[in-house]
């Protein structure tokens, strides 16, 4: 049995439902018996542990919080719950669920024809078919407006010429969202099926980070797709930014799981590992950086459980999801790199998870909005000024 | 089929166990409450013998808070839970099977679940017990069960082997690991337990004649000892165990 000990240092257990609870914990015994036992050899290999995708379905894991077609219908402090369960084992595990979830079937589900929600959600929710989302592109990552793939109609057509950089379940994907301008300078989004003529998934090799999560670049060229495959609610970028909001949401829980992760690693070790005839945990040192890892946690904690109540009741704004996700992914990567270090040499060694966290989060920093971008975007609701443009 | 599984909330495998000042109960503060293992194999298996027009209903005997492991039971897609409410769970199993076997007299059962033994005090003995106070036959440590019409066949563990036999229903049957694998509850599952009805039950426990007089922990064990390194050590090994351990 895993002996994985979640740290809650503010009772913080006491503000869950029952259900909440029963749901946490079900998934947290999903990741100890069978995600953690397989992810050191995903990672070595740098494949996604596929396998687990029908057991994620019929638990419910995939767009949990939709509801109506098949979907378990969560809330979302339960939905982010999940995320940090998940990501307690893997961020590449967790950003699975996060793009076939928020990316994929939250568009569908929002923005999609009720043609398109019959047909993809029922499959996807139970991990017969794979989704992706293709907003990045190699010229456009943190501004996403200039973004160059196009969409030109043809008759009954559309056709599809761009480039998507960096996209999770890429190769895997069966139908994968991707956002490109029409000719009237409309962003859209639009419904690729695996297969089609003229588009490519290229798998992206040499990660350090992420390693049992598939990226890809997805080569679009003179791709024609049915004309009823556009999204027919997503007139404009705001829309991609709203699946960027829901994403984002649940890696600002999953980054809570990471820390919690190597937290209970690291403390584990200091009290096991003999240095100078006492444990390590015994030096002043050791325990501020215990001490100092604890409180991030407790504050991200805190932070996404209010957050989480906030958008129960439908009151959640755009800046609070940047807090959380740049404050809370900001302390789990600190809090990876001091457990690691805590873990001496054996902190390099993939027997033990902090550096894997480590290295995962540096992807987490860096995706759905960079750490610095999220500075831009709460500085911008402060002062009014938005320095990116 | 009507199936009726009897559950107990017994302490999480994991947790370290004391024995409170009394020296004859567990001390309860701080132990995790799990469904007992055993009867995660007969929810499930229950689940499979429902059928379209069945239903699978647990029943289980505790306090007030057991009702969290019978939402965990809904969860696994049971219809409908029975808490016979006590405040502390009785050590007589004699006990246990009395107030059981009362409330399943009103509920008219093709099948009856119990796990083979509860982790905690390891008795194996509510199961058969309630049985013979309701007149129906049972067979324990079942690792297969086939129920066809009227007749139940099923397979057991026994020493060096396997038995296969009949019953008639009702009947009922203790579950054994390998009976089959049981699953997590689904998040929707989960969501939907929560509209299923749990009726709560006070119940006054008939008397004991049992008396648990006193609970102990096996002695610490002995340390292991190290006689030497590498091939060098293999004669001073196979003369302590023959010398001192008298094993060869
Ligand atoms: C493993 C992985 C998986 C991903 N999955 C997906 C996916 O599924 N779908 C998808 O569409 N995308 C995906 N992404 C892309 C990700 O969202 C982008 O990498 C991210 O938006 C940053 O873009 P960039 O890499 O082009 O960096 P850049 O935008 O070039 O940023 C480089 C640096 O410049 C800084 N910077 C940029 N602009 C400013 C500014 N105005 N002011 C201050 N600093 C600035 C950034 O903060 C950063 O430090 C993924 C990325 C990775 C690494």
């Amino acid at each position: 049995m895993d002996p994985f000990e979640s740290l809650d240092l503010f009772d913080i257990d006491a503000l869950l439902t029952e259900e909440e609870r029963m749901i946490r914990d079900t998934v947290r015994q999903f990741a100890s018996d069978k995600i953690l036992p397989c992810i050191r050899e995903h990672t070595r290999e740098g494949t996604l542990p596929r396998h687990l995708i029908p057991e994620m379905g019929e638990l419910g894991l995939l767009g949990a919080n939709l509801e109506g077609y098949d979907c378990a219908g969560l809330g979302p402090v339960a939905y982010g719950l999940i995320m940090q369960e998940i990501e307690r084992a893997d961020s590449g595990l967790r950003s699975f669920v996060s793009v076939q979830g928020a990316l994929a079937m939250y568009p569908i589900h929002d923005f999609g024809s009720e043609e398109q929600k019959q047909k993809w959600l029922p499959p996807m929710a139970r991990g017969e078919k794979i989704g992706c989302f293709g907003l990045t592109e190699p010229d456009f990552g943190s501004n996403p407006a200039g973004l160059r793939t196009r969409a030109r109609k043809d008759g009954d057509s559309w056709i599809l010429n761009g480039n998507k950089m960096w996209i999770t379940n890429g190769t895997t994907a069966d139908i994968a969202v991707i956002w490109a301008r029409t000719e009237e300078g409309v962003f859209r989004g639009f419904l690729v099926e695996k297969g089609t003529p003229g588009l490519e998934a290229i798998e992206i090799r040499g990660k350090y980070s992420l390693r049992a999560s598939d990226t890809a670049e997805l080569v679009l060229e003179d791709c024609r797709i049915p004309a009823e495959n556009v999204l027919p609610k997503t007139e404009g970028l705001k829309y991609a930014l709203k699946c960027l909001n829901q994403a984002r949401y649940g890696i600002a829980w999953g980054a809570i799981g990471a820390a919690q992760a190597c937290f209970d690693e690291a403390l584990r070790y200091s009290k096991e590992r003999i240095q100078f005839g006492k444990p390590i945990a015994s030096f002043q040192l050791v325990q501020q950086k215990l001490a100092h890892i604890a409180t991030e946690i407790t504050k991200s904690q805190l932070l996404c459980l209010r957050l989480g109540r906030l958008k129960e009741k439908g009151d959640i704004r755009h800046y609070q999801i940047s807090v959380a996700k740049r404050n809370n992914v900001f302390h789990a990567l600190e809090a990876a790199r001091t457990c690691r270090d805590i873990l001496g040499g054996n902190g390099i060694l993939d027997e033990y998870h902090s550096m894997r966290h480590m290295m995962n989060l540096e992807t987490v920093f860096t995706y759905e909005g960079t750490h610095d971008i999220h500075a831009l975007i709460i500085a911008e609701h402060l002062t009014g000024i938005a320095a990116y443009e | 089929m009507k199936c009726v599984v009897c559950l107990k909330r017994v302490p999480d495998t994991g947790t370290r166990i004391k024995i409170d000042s009394s020296g004859t109960a567990i001390d309860d503060t701080d132990v995790e409450w799990i469904v007992n293992p055993y009867d995660e194999f007969a929810i499930t298996e229950a689940l499979t013998h429902r059928g379209s027009d069945g239903e699978v209903i647990i029943l289980a005997l505790g306090p007030e808070e057991t009702t969290k492991e019978i939402r965990t039971a809904l969860a696994m897609g049971a219809d409908q839970g029975i808490l016979l409410q006590v405040q502390r769970p009785p050590t007589d199993p004699l006990q246990t099977a009395q107030v059981l076997a009362s409330a399943l007299k009103e509920l008219e059962f093709d099948l009856l679940f119990f796990g083979c033994r509860g982790v905690d005090d390891d008795n194996c003995a509510v199961g058969p017990m309630v049985a013979s106070i309701l007149d129906i036959p049972l067979l324990s440590d079942v690792i297969q069960f086939d129920v066809e019409g009227s007749k139940a066949t099923v397979q057991r563990e026994t020493e060096g082997g396997h038995e296969i036999g009949n019953m008639p229903l009702p009947c009922g049957i203790t579950t054994q690991k390998g009976l089959n694998e049981p699953k997590l509850p689904s998040l929707p599952g989960i969501m939907k337990a929560k509209k299923k009805p749990l009726e709560i039950r006070p119940v006054e426990l008939p008397d004991s004649s049992l008396e648990i007089v006193e609970m102990s922990f096996p002695p610490d064990r002995p340390p292991g000892k190290i006689v030497g390194e590498g091939a060098d050590a293999v004669p001073e090994l196979i003369r302590v165990l023959q010398e001192e351990a008298k094993v060869l």
